[in-house]
């Protein structure tokens, strides 16, 4: 039997596990001892995960119908608008002035 | 072509990358396979030239080093050979294949290796013009492979060194040891400039078409010049080509039109070593294959 075994590598402790390829072995076994071989022979690895393929849930697609931008960054865009306030209250300037040389 | 290959096309040509599982155009898939395989069967057959120098190493650390790097070779076929398993193309199939001379491996692997002068050429610049082309592939449209790219970059760096160090011990050592490196370099040379292959115009090359490769054939070239001839030069070294110069205005390296009908043959399987190569892999296949047989049995 052949089973392809997605491998998964942490090239320093702290950092995320990444996904580096795959390999195929006849059971878990021999897939830690190819893993072992091909991505951690020259201590460039910190850890690394095997997952047998048809364990692996995918989920590729994430549609936004509605598109709801309000939920993101992108969905804010306060150029003009700050441009504006910023003129606003400058112009203001003078007049706060006068209101303290008032007092 | 239809819609979709239309969309994939601007995808990738956008600098978009595709995974295992994404949709992809059959012709895209069928060269991503043929570029892929050579390219293992090239880390597979580029053992063999080395291989010839394990017992003969001048000292212990040579050896070890030697045998490191090969072990690193046969590693790099085995991580490209499963990118084109998952492309539709059992690794069995490959090997099949290369050993019955129905897919190629790259031309600097059809020469023999005559003496340790060719081992530190190989290492320090054959390795360099590889790496030129390895690390325009970590663009590579096709994710899988570009990821796997960049493991073997970093090993090839190492290479690199080893090679160097080898090439350095040499040139500082008594005149016949100066005279091994440049006798191999005089050998390596043609192989050398063949290495990145014709220079197809960028226009034409499907495969810059794909996104598959980023860098035109001769550009590459351009590149392994630039970084190398001066690297050359410097040890004293001379290059068996009197035309080659570099033209200042448009910085562009100038050289003798390599003998392109030469490589058409060796790639097809006419080089100097080329049949003695198969042979060797062929018997090392049959050699092996209880070993494939014992480790099914043992596990099942």
């Amino acid at each position: 039997m052949r089973r392809v075994f997605e491998v998964f590598r942490q090239e320093r402790k702290g950092q995320p596990l990444q996904h580096a390829g795959s390999l195929v072995a006849p059971d878990e076994r021999f897939a830690e001892l190819y893993a072992r071989e091909q991505y951690g022979r020259r201590q460039e690895s910190a850890a690394l995960w095997l997952v047998p393929r048809e364990a692996v849930h995918e989920i590729g697609d994430f549609p936004d119908e509605f598109d709801l931008k309000y939920r993101r960054v992108d969905g804010y865009s306060i150029k003009e608008r700050l441009r504006e306030a910023r003129e606003r209250a400058s112009s203001a300037e003078p007049a706060a002035e006068g209101a303290e040389g008032a007092g | 072509m239809d819609t979709r290959t239309q969309e994939f096309v601007e995808y990738v040509q956008s600098g978009g990358q595709v995974e295992a599982t994404d949709w992809m155009p059959d012709e895209y898939r069928a060269r991503l396979i043929k570029f892929i395989e050579m390219h293992a069967n090239s880390e597979l057959m580029g053992v063999l030239p080395e291989r010839d120098w394990i017992l003969r190493a001048p000292t212990l650390q040579r050896k070890l080093a030697l045998t490191a790097k090969i072990q690193d070779e046969v590693g790099h076929a085995q991580l490209i050979y499963r990118v084109v398993e998952d492309l539709g193309k059992p690794r069995s199939a490959c090997l099949d294949d290369l050993v019955s001379g129905r897919s190629k491996f790259h031309n600097v692997f059809h020469y023999p290796t005559r003496t340790w002068g060719d081992v530190g050429v190989i290492a320090w610049l054959v390795d360099a013009a590889a790496i030129v082309s390895q690390k325009a592939l970590l663009k590579c449209s096709y994710a899988p492979y570009a990821r796997i790219m960049k493991k073997i970059c970093w090993e090839e760096s190492f290479h690199i060194l080893h090679g160097r160090d080898v090439i350095l011990t040499l040139v500082t050592g008594t005149q016949e040891q100066f005279e091994l490196v440049q006798e191999a370099l005089n050998r390596w040379w043609e192989p050398l400039m063949h290495f990145h292959g014709t220079p197809i115009p960028a226009d034409d090359d499907p495969m810059l078409f794909w996104r598959i490769k980023s860098q035109a054939n001769e550009d590459a070239r351009q590149q392994f010049l630039d970084g190398y001839v001066p690297q050359i030069r410097e040890l004293g070294l001379e290059i068996p080509d009197p035309a080659l110069r570099k033209d200042e205005e448009t910085g562009r390296w100038l050289y003798t039109e390599p003998d392109w009908e030469r490589l058409r043959a060796v790639i097809t399987g006419h080089g100097p070593a080329s049949a003695e190569r198969l042979a060797f892999r062929r018997l090392s296949r049959a050699d092996v294959a209880w070993v494939e047989r014992v480790v099914l049995a043992e596990a099942a």
